[in-house]
């Protein structure tokens, strides 16, 4: 409880500061719009009423973009084109399958990175590499291949969704799939154990702590990855969508709404993660 | 067959393990280094050999060319009149580290029945033999406990317990109670003679306090290092009974004597 008054006093500041910078932002177009009305300057009550109820505003005040947040979850059937738990949903579907694949395709080349040293030697420098690629560029060609060869609706957005989640997975796995000592290693050779008894029974427990903080990176890195998928593609649905059609409308406060949305979608999701992590190192005995 | 009848031989006169001019050189960065040069031992049925020496001298080196951990570069080494590969296949040895070891995911039975599970002993098996070793070193009652709720002295317990889990005839030791106090190291030190005496293992043990090895051993083997070589090999005179104020004789001071001699001695040239 010593720890809530800190919290909010922090949430207070962020708040002010954003009412401050929407006043500040928006008050040249209020200052124009009552000048061109032939109102002359707006007093300061006037300015700061006007200011935070913009229709598109340039930094939307935070009750404005609570309010459309309200309007387009709870008042909107989850079904309609307008709902934000709809669009939400588009994009954790495509979130999910992509963080799945990703945690597979990690998990599976980082063990070929532990057990091949061919593959340590040429595989790890390709995946590093991968990363540097901005996925802005890369998404769309992977949209128009996969496309090419009949690929098309959840499946493309996943990937690039995997594109990114299996980064962390590989390099949180190598090193927890390492970490067994040679002290470790030494005693599995007394007892003559075979490669597979080795990494079940000590290599793969091992890792259990460095593959969960991988996966909350990994489900993060999967949500932008969906999102961003959703933008050179013109998809019609997907918090991705949102934010591109709210940019070409002006629709700031849709935008923000959406931001929001997809904060609290990835807020959820890592907490999901973190929450077995604790589930399953207090079942181990190591948490 | 032949061969058979001549192994069924060495059982009862040959020792369990023979090590003949064996030689082991790192090749460094810097230049070879000899960890063990010219080292010739014969560990009988039953004994219990602690090798005592300076950092560096090669007495862990030696050990774990027994467990196979590592190969001799010269001169030949049998365990079991087999060599060391084999008796390690044959899981003819349990080995205990310095420090327990113990996996913090796995409770003390968890981790007991580890290498029981890894050489494929039936469920009944595994759990009959927990018990049992856990009653060995006192530990009844802490099977369900994880490591972390037991004390640095009973976690090293609980590390030999598994090394005794499956019934290898030698048990390796390298400096197990070197990181305890020496409160602790004195109970276990009177506990593991017990357990030899039950057991009649045969026991190689490295450690680096003098007290300790005479105290244990029925033979002390003294090194010296650069190059690792043995110096001295002492036969204890002390009976095979030992309470711990044996450790207040007469008989033990001079045992003592002799190996802090027979230090200083390998020491010498160094100065």
């Amino acid at each position: 409880m010593r720890n809530v008054l800190p919290v909010l006093t922090v949430v207070a500041a962020i708040f002010v500061i954003w009412y401050v910078g929407a006043v500040a932002l928006n008050a040249t177009w209020a200052q124009d719009n009552a000048a061109r009305a032939g109102g002359g300057e707006l007093s300061f009550t006037e300015l700061v009423a006007d200011t935070l109820s913009q229709d598109k505003p340039k930094l939307p005040a935070p009750h404005q973009v609570a309010l459309e947040i309200w309007e387009t979850t709870v008042e909107k059937n989850i079904t309609s084109r307008r709902s934000l738990i709809y669009h939400s949903w588009i994009t954790m579907s495509a979130t999910l399958m992509g963080f799945v694949l990703g945690t597979g395709l990690g998990i599976a080349l980082a063990i070929g990175i532990v057990y091949n040293r061919t593959m340590d030697m040429s595989v790890m420098p390709w995946v590093i590499t991968s990363q540097t690629i901005p996925i802005l560029a890369i998404a769309p060609m992977i949209i128009v291949v996969l496309n090419a060869i009949g690929i098309t609706g959840l499946l493309p957005k996943a990937v690039i969704s995997m594109y990114l989640s299996f980064f962390p997975v590989v390099v949180g796995m190598v090193k927890g799939l390492r970490s067994p000592d040679r002290m470790q290693l030494d005693q599995m050779k007394t007892w003559h154990a075979t490669g597979n008894q080795e990494f079940w029974k000590l290599r793969f427990p091992s890792s259990m702590p460095y593959l969960f903080t991988s996966l909350k990176v990994g489900m993060a890195a999967s949500l932008v990855g969906a999102i961003v998928g959703e933008l050179p593609t013109g998809a019609v649905a997907g918090l991705g969508a949102r934010l591109l059609a709210g940019s070409y409308y002006g629709q700031t406060v849709q935008i923000w709404s959406a931001l929001i949305m997809a904060a609290v979608l990835a807020a959820c999701l890592v907490g999901i993660i973190g929450l077995t992590q604790r589930l399953v190192l207090k079942r181990m005995g190591m948490a | 067959m032949i061969r058979d009848v001549q192994r069924q031989d060495n059982v009862t006169t040959s020792p369990v393990i023979s090590a003949k001019n064996m030689s082991l050189t790192f090749q460094t960065n810097d230049g070879p280094i000899h960890a063990l040069q010219d080292v010739s031992l014969d560990i009988e049925k039953g004994d219990f050999v602690s090798f005592i020496g300076p950092s560096g001298c090669g007495k862990t080196t030696f050990l774990r060319v027994m467990a196979d951990l590592e190969q001799p570069t010269g001169g030949e080494i049998t365990v079991n009149g087999v060599s060391p590969e084999e008796a390690r296949k044959a899981r003819a040895y349990g080995y205990v580290f310095q420090a327990a070891g113990l996996y913090p995911w796995r409770t003390i039975g968890g981790n007991i029945r580890l290498p029981l599970e890894i050489m494929g002993f039936s469920r009944s098996e595994q759990a009959e033999r927990v018990k049992r070793v856990l009653e060995l070193v006192e530990l009844d009652g802490f099977e369900k406990k994880f490591p972390w709720q037991l004390s640095g002295g009973m976690q090293q317990r609980a590390s030999i317990a598994r090394a005794l889990a499956f019934d290898a005839d030698i048990l390796l030791m390298d400096e197990p109670f070197g990181a305890l106090d020496e409160i602790v190291r004195d109970h276990l030190n009177e506990q593991l003679l017990k357990l030899w005496k039950r057991t009649e293992k045969t026991i190689a043990f490295v450690t680096h306090s003098i007290p300790e090895a005479v105290y244990l051993s029925t033979r002390i083997v003294v090194m010296s290092p650069r190059p690792g070589r043995i110096s001295e090999v002492i036969e204890s005179p002390l009976p095979r009974e030992r309470p711990l104020d044996i450790r207040d004789t007469q008989e033990f001071l001079d045992v003592a004597h002799r190996v802090r001699e027979g230090l200083r001695a390998g020491h010498a040239y160094d100065e």
